[in-house]
């Protein structure tokens, strides 16, 4: 009994030894030192760094870039997930409920399923370069050649300020709605047939079908959409880094949180001012976890 | 009294002008996927003086030799090689420890087994960019490590695949742990009472009874992980290491006037293409896999 003991401890050190190692190494020490780094004023060069406390976050406040970081991931905090969820849901609605032959898929919707996933297999970084080429600013763009052949101006999808962080939204719609289709058509096979039947023989139309049904039996995929969109809207960074001017757009028009502690991190060798960034986007993070945590909780209980 | 037939032609008058509408729209989205991709493709088999022609033309004879540049020049088939060698390393050893983790846990209370979970699966709600630069130093002093230093330093593919494994384990944990609790107890127990071993039970009666999870994080793992580009551009510095995003990226990025435009198209298709093809095949699994891991 005694010995079963042991090899049951054993067993349990054993297999637990190294994931917990490793993750203690290079995920928990990164995360701890990080809190401390953004009180110094480490620039890498010095091996014992100054202790400032929170001189970096004083400076920060007051650092028109870090703003303007700040103003583009809450943007986009509000507007991916609204624009992803509203078309991915319209195109899920369509696929498996509205079809003309009454209630179930319409024609082709395995084919159209598979191919708006497609966008969700290809790396971020493969993306955001072949949208560069996508929306060049000359007549070899893809959407400004014919513009131009239309004696259309061209547009500077990604060197006019004004354009550039619509042009970032667009792309990372287009990345992710195919995901969320076929999330939202996943909760939608799990609903009963038969309801959405009655709801049409009772002479239910498209509207109140979507409105009345569909997205009632759907909101808890759809707050799930919600808080991964949102986190992917606090991380957004290949796209800016690699498709942008200047990695973060003209006059910094499309810079967010992560490309700023790479630039001040790895360009400026800032690594103190850089680590006090991540503690910021941290607290975001967190925030917005708890925000939708505590949001999609208030509304279980008045089910 | 209505028959089927009748029913259905009512239905179809109620959603009839939609019904059109709904073809266009889900039409117009395929468009949109597809027109980038397909002219990405078109592209590369154009000659230069064609990119810069008519955006829209279509190549006078196909310059397959873009490619060739591409592989060899633009060293992307030594960039997809160093993807495959990381990528097939690290999730390998992510499945391997990540499942012996969620195992124990989900199956053997002991104390400060909630600690431990906490522990892993709290990682889901940080940025990593919180801890990109200390992860840069960390690694730069794994470097310094007697003996395996060298290889795990900053630089090495074994230290990337290091930290892909640290940085999968919170939702490969998180995700099989759920998915272990919910197998039957009463096998194992078979087997331990005929005298096999933790170990054993582990490997040949659990792994094999949780394949579904197993093939659902797997595939989620090993697309996150090739298609990784923020670890990679902060850990591997010399180019003869980086793996297939930093190439691409590269290539675009570094760009000068006398940017090699043709092998660039041909660089993207190389990356896009046996993506694509791998996904049509796979496409019920990774859409599944995909998605049964976000709504855990």
């Amino acid at each position: 009994m005694l010995f079963n003991r042991y090899r049951r401890g054993l067993f349990i050190t054993s297999f637990l030894a190294a994931p917990v190692i490793l993750y203690l190494v290079y995920v928990i020490s990164p995360y701890v030192q990080a809190f401390y780094i953004a009180m110094t004023d480490w620039r890498g060069v010095t091996a014992t760094p100054a202790f400032i406390g929170l001189d970096n976050f004083v400076r920060l406040f007051g650092d028109s870039i870090f703003w303007k970081a700040v103003t583009h991931n809450l943007a986009l905090l509000v507007l991916l997930p609204l624009i992803t969820i509203v078309l991915a849901l319209f195109f899920a609605f369509l696929l498996n409920v509205g079809g003309p032959q009454g209630v179930g898929g319409i024609r082709g919707s395995r084919f159209y399923r598979v191919v708006f996933f497609f966008p969700q297999v290809l790396a971020v970084a493969v993306v955001a370069v072949l949208f560069q080429q996508v929306f060049r600013p000359d007549g070899s763009g893809m959407l400004n050649g014919p513009l131009m052949a239309l004696g259309a101006r061209p547009v500077g999808f990604l060197s006019d300020p004004g354009v550039a962080f619509w042009s970032v939204l667009g792309v990372l719609v287009w990345q992710a709605v195919g995901f969320y289709v076929v999330l939202f058509s996943a909760g939608l096979a799990s609903i009963p047939r038969d309801m959405f039947e009655a709801a049409q023989i009772d002479g239910a139309g498209r509207f109140s079908l979507f409105f009345r049904i569909t997205l009632p039996l759907l909101w808890d995929t759809v707050q799930v959409a919600w808080v991964y969109l949102g986190i992917l809207a606090l991380d957004v960074f290949a796209i800016v880094w690699v498709m942008t001017d200047q990695h973060g757009g003209p006059d910094w028009s499309t810079t967010v949180m992560a490309a700023e502690i790479y630039r001040n991190a790895f360009q400026y060798f800032r690594f103190g001012y850089a680590s006090a960034l991540g503690v910021v986007m941290f607290f975001f993070t967190v925030g917005f976890a708890v925000l939708s945590l505590r949001v999609s909780r208030r509304e279980r209980i008045e089910y | 009294m209505l028959s089927r037939k009748t029913a259905r032609l009512e239905r179809r008058r109620r959603l009839g002008p939609l019904g059109v509408l709904t073809h266009v729209a889900l039409v117009i989205w395929t468009l949109l996927v597809m027109v980038p991709i397909l002219w990405t493709f078109l592209a590369s088999v154009k000659s230069e003086d064609e990119i810069f022609g008519d955006a829209w033309s279509l190549p006078a004879t196909p310059h397959w030799d873009n490619f060739a540049r591409a592989w060899e020049q633009a060293h992307i088939g030594q960039y997809m090689l160093n993807s495959v060698i990381v990528v097939a390393f690290s999730t390998f050893g992510t499945m391997l420890i990540g499942s012996m983790a969620a195992y124990v846990l989900a199956r053997y209370p002991f104390r400060g087994n909630r600690a431990v979970y906490l522990l892993f699966v709290s990682g889901l709600a940080f940025p990593v960019y919180l801890a990109l630069t200390p992860l840069f130093f960390v690694v730069q002093n794994m470097g310094n490590v007697p003996v395996v230093g060298p290889l795990i330093g900053l630089n090495t593919h074994a230290g990337l695949v290091l930290v892909y494994i640290a940085y999968s384990m919170p939702f490969t944990v998180f995700f099989l742990s759920a998915f272990f609790r919910t197998l039957p107890t009463a096998v194992g127990e078979a087997a331990m009472v005929d005298g096999a071993s933790h170990t054993r039970v582990f490997f040949q009666i659990m792994l094999p009874m949780a394949r579904p999870g197993i093939v659902s994080i797997t595939i989620f793992n090993v697309l996150g992980q090739w298609n990784q580009y923020q670890l990679p551009l902060v850990l591997l510095q010399e180019r003869d290491k980086w793996v297939l995003t930093q190439g691409i990226a590269d290539i675009s990025t570094a760009a000068g006037y006398d940017q090699d435009w043709a092998a660039l198209f041909a660089a993207l298709t190389l990356a896009i293409l046996p993506m694509l093809i791998v996904y049509t095949v796979f496409q019920r699994q990774i859409q599944a896999g995909l998605t049964s891991g976000a709504l855990k």
